[in-house]
């Protein structure tokens, strides 16, 4: 019997969608947590979408394309898009790409 | 020329999943020059930039092999290539310009050197077009453990 390790958490409320990926976003991994991404925004259509990144325990600039890309959904779709709990790293990686200027980084 | 202490050298066949197996590969070697949870963090990071950089670009639409050493120096520098013989970078300042990227599909950020180059002491980039890259960078870290 297979295992399947999880990638991705996901919590709806009435105000936002709070996606939870979960440990490595790298070019390999970001495949599916992109896929599932993107069908929950879809399917959801909440106000607001949170990428909440506390439980990221690795990030190269495949995240950042991750993150970009869900942005420009966001957008394209009239929502409400913010980056929650990024870690160090994150943060490092983000300012990197300027990224700290164009999107909402929020602490909860 | 500096004395090298310590070296490692792998090779993995440029399957996604090895971006992973890559990065753990250079992190343990470079456990020894006791680094900080930063340094490993930037190291780590950069070499997956320069392996996924040879699995999408390098090998694209194909499988390749990537070849990997790092070195340690007398002087607690750690010097890492990575290296593929792939398609080759047809403007290398060109590809190196933060944000610039010859991906078609719109999901790559095009920070791939601009990464390595930030995380890294040094970054040197060598490419022939159909012949291959190699992307040589170090770091100096930490201290060196009793050898």
């Amino acid at each position: 019997m297979i295992k399947e390790s999880k990638i991705f958490d996901f919590h709806v409320s009435k105000t936002e969608l709070e996606l939870i990926p979960i440990g490595e976003i790298d070019h390999h991994t970001a495949v599916e947590i992109r896929k599932k991404a993107d069908e929950l925004i879809k399917e959801k259509k909440s106000k607001k979408v949170v990428l909440n990144l506390y439980k990221i325990t690795f990030m190269d600039s495949s995240g950042l394309g991750f993150i970009m890309g869900r942005y420009a959904l966001a957008e394209k779709l009239g929502i409400e898009f913010a980056i929650r709990n990024p870690t160090a790293a994150v943060i490092k990686i983000c300012k990197l790409a300027g990224l700290d200027k164009k999107i909402k980084f929020e602490e909860k | 020329m500096e004395r090298i202490v310590n070296e490692m050298k792998i090779s993995l066949p440029s399957l996604s999943v090895n971006e992973s197996v890559a990065r753990s590969v250079v992190a343990a070697f470079c456990a020894q020059l006791n680094p900080t949870a930063i340094d490993i963090a930037d190291i780590k990071c950069a070499v997956s930039e320069a392996v996924t950089n040879a699995i999408v670009h390098g090998y694209k639409n194909t499988i390749g092999t990537i070849y990997i050493t790092a070195k340690i120096t007398e002087k607690n520098v750690v010097k890492i290539s990575v290296r593929d013989k792939g398609v080759g970078i047809a403007d290398v300042n060109q590809a190196m310009e933060p944000l610039f990227t010859t991906d078609s599909e719109g999901e790559r950020s095009g920070m791939g050197f601009s990464v390595m180059e930030s995380f890294m002491d040094k970054l040197t980039v060598r490419s022939r077009l159909g012949v291959g890259t190699s992307v040589m960078m170090s770091k100096k870290i930490g201290v060196l453990h009793n050898l």
